[in-house]
């Protein structure tokens, strides 16, 4: 807040009008509606609800489903966070070290971040089809007979890929722009302490980096659990089945799908939990990353 | 030390090769007819079929009650990504000043009643969220399908952010000299932010553009379709059909990511410079 402020009756409230009404109608309506209903029983032909108090959460969590389903968000979301934060710091530091074409390196690397996460699933599915994929010829050359659509863990492979192929490109920018926030004076000086340049990395320039690397951690978790809802769809061509799917991809099939109004709302309120203790982690990360610099 | 450059050179090369070939691929196939593209595979040349699938995918109506082509849903898009971006920016702008400049009661209340948006994304109220809108009769409306994306409050918190950086001699300085609050904002807040505005609004407009599940659920008229959104209708007609169309599939893809993508390359410092600062 500034020191110095306007005072005024109702200007400021006329400014915030805007915000404020749509936040109430299309954001704390149906945030107080999902858990409303996270706690009745609707008919599905829409006569009326009863309240089943938390029968929704119990049904839907002990069911051997999500079991399954929680079990591949999990694994799904570790290998996407853990690939594209590796290969982006990988390829973040070499783009920090090249002297040529630093910048077109940089272009080629990040433009992948405007392309929607359908249109990656798309490519994904041609790239992966079982008639005229290419991925799929060159690992059948290993004994690999992948058949995405039909194998579970064949789609939930190509599903990985495509996540990390789109999440690349904005760990890569966090990471470039925290290399370059590293001090010339500091990485001379342990040029000089330190001759082995993969001993320098660890010792000196990735302690550096770990703020943003915890930062980017959550951001990718996030990501992985909502933001990939395009690309599932996408290869799942929309027919899930026997397929993996991740937990928000079953809120929806439950909700839209399924008619199982309290059953997507408990889910909803399981995720809704589960967001806001990460976001609580991450405002304690960004306070402390404000502390560092 | 020239081995090791060399090294850097190669991992770098294998990285661009990644992220650039499977849309390069996807190119190239589009310039394919269907038929070669079922026998032989994605193609790895240039085929003669450019002009005819793009022409056929922007011009010709596809779908099932035939009444959307390419350039209807690339207008869609359009409306979409600019609505989005602009309603935005407008409304998070006003809100952010009254935050930062005003005192008056129940401030932090308002506050923090914007910024709990942040907990919790669309994805996670997808249902409640759809009957609301369907109650109010926003089905198969630009409204419907861009104001209840505006309710997140990432634009808020990025103006709030910047506006506390703003010195408070500029507030101070207008006062002397009898700006009013609405005068302020105009002449010297709005003028100040403007690489700020440029930057979310790139960031936005990409966000915008390239949303799939709200569209999707919120319009079920075609003509209200969007080139993202048309991916769903290309997937439902490929099932049963004797040889998918994939060559017009490639063209669309490439065509719903030609636009963002050239925002961003062309104004990638501020892009960057946006992203990376307002995620702090």
């Amino acid at each position: 807040m500034k020191k110095v402020q306007f005072r005024n009756a109702w200007f400021p409230y006329l400014l915030l009008l805007p915000q404020l009404s749509i936040v109430a109608i299309f954001f704390l309506w149906p945030a107080a509606e999902a858990v409303r209903s996270s706690f009745y029983l609707e008919d599905p032909f829409g006569f009326g609800a009863t309240f089943v108090g938390f029968d929704n959460f119990v049904d839907t969590i002990t069911s051997t489903d999500y079991g399954r389903i929680a079990r591949f968000t999990g694994i799904f979301t570790f290998c996407v966070t853990f690939l594209s934060l590796g290969i982006a710091l990988l390829l973040a530091v070499k783009a920090d070290k090249v002297i040529h074409g630093a910048s077109t390196y940089k272009t080629l690397l990040m433009w992948v971040y405007a392309v929607a996460p359908p249109v990656a699933g798309l490519i994904a599915i041609l790239l992966f089809d079982q008639h005229v994929g290419p991925i799929v010829k060159l690992v059948a050359l290993f004994g690999w007979k992948m058949q995405i659509g039909v194998n579970y863990f064949d789609t939930g492979f190509a599903m990985v890929i495509a996540a990390v192929w789109k999440q690349i490109p904005v760990n890569f920018i966090f990471f470039l722009s925290g290399l370059q926030g590293i001090s010339k004076s500091v990485q001379e000086a342990a040029s000089i302490d330190c001759r082995s340049g993969f001993r320098r990395f660890w010792t000196v320039t990735f302690p550096l980096l770990a703020p943003t690397g915890f930062f980017l951690l959550i951001i990718n978790i996030t990501y992985a659990f909502f933001d990939t809802f395009g690309i599932i769809d996408v290869i799942l061509k929309t027919e899930p089945g026997n397929n993996p799917v991740t937990l928000v991809y079953k809120v929806y099939l439950d909700g839209f799908r399924g008619n199982d109004l309290g059953g997507s709302s408990a889910q909803s309120v399981v995720l809704m939990i589960l967001v806001f203790i990460l976001t609580v982690i991450q405002f304690r990360l960004i306070e402390r990353r404000i502390h560092y610099t | 030390m020239k081995r090791l450059q060399i090294m850097d050179h190669v991992i770098l090369l294998a990285g661009v090769f990644f992220m650039v070939a499977p849309v390069f691929l996807a190119f190239l196939t589009s310039t394919h007819d269907a038929v070669t593209i079922y026998r032989s595979g994605m193609q790895f040349t240039l085929g003669d079929n450019f002009l005819e699938n793009y022409h056929t995918v922007l011009t010709q109506a596809g779908g099932f009650t035939k009444q959307v082509n390419g350039l209807v849903m690339l207008k869609n898009s359009l409306i979409l990504g600019f609505g989005f971006a602009i309603g935005k920016i407008v409304i998070s702008m006003l809100a952010a000043y009254a935050i930062v400049y005003f005192r008056f009661p129940f401030a932090s209340f308002c506050f923090w009643i914007i910024f709990s948006t942040l907990l919790l994304p669309l994805e996670v109220r997808i249902l409640p969220s759809y009957e609301i809108v369907q109650s109010l009769g926003l089905v198969n409306t630009y409204t419907g399908m861009i104001v209840p994306l505006i309710a997140s409050a990432t634009g808020t918190f990025f103006f709030r952010q910047f506006f506390m950086s703003v010195p408070e001699e500029l507030l101070e300085a207008a006062r002397i000299d009898g700006a009013g609050a609405w005068k302020f904002f105009i002449d010297i807040l709005v003028p100040l932010s403007k690489t700020m505005i440029a930057a979310i609004f790139i960031i936005m407009f990409v966000y915008g553009w390239n949303q799939y599940l709200w569209p999707t659920l919120i319009t079920t008229d075609e003509t209200f379709f969007t080139l993202v959104r048309g991916i769903k209708q290309i997937l439902k007609v490929w099932i049963g059909a004797q040889i998918p169309d994939y060559d017009q599939a490639m063209a669309l893809a490439i065509l719903a990511m030609l636009p963002p993508v050239i925002v961003v390359v062309i104004f990638q410092s501020w892009f960057i410079k946006g992203l990376v600062e307002s995620d702090k």
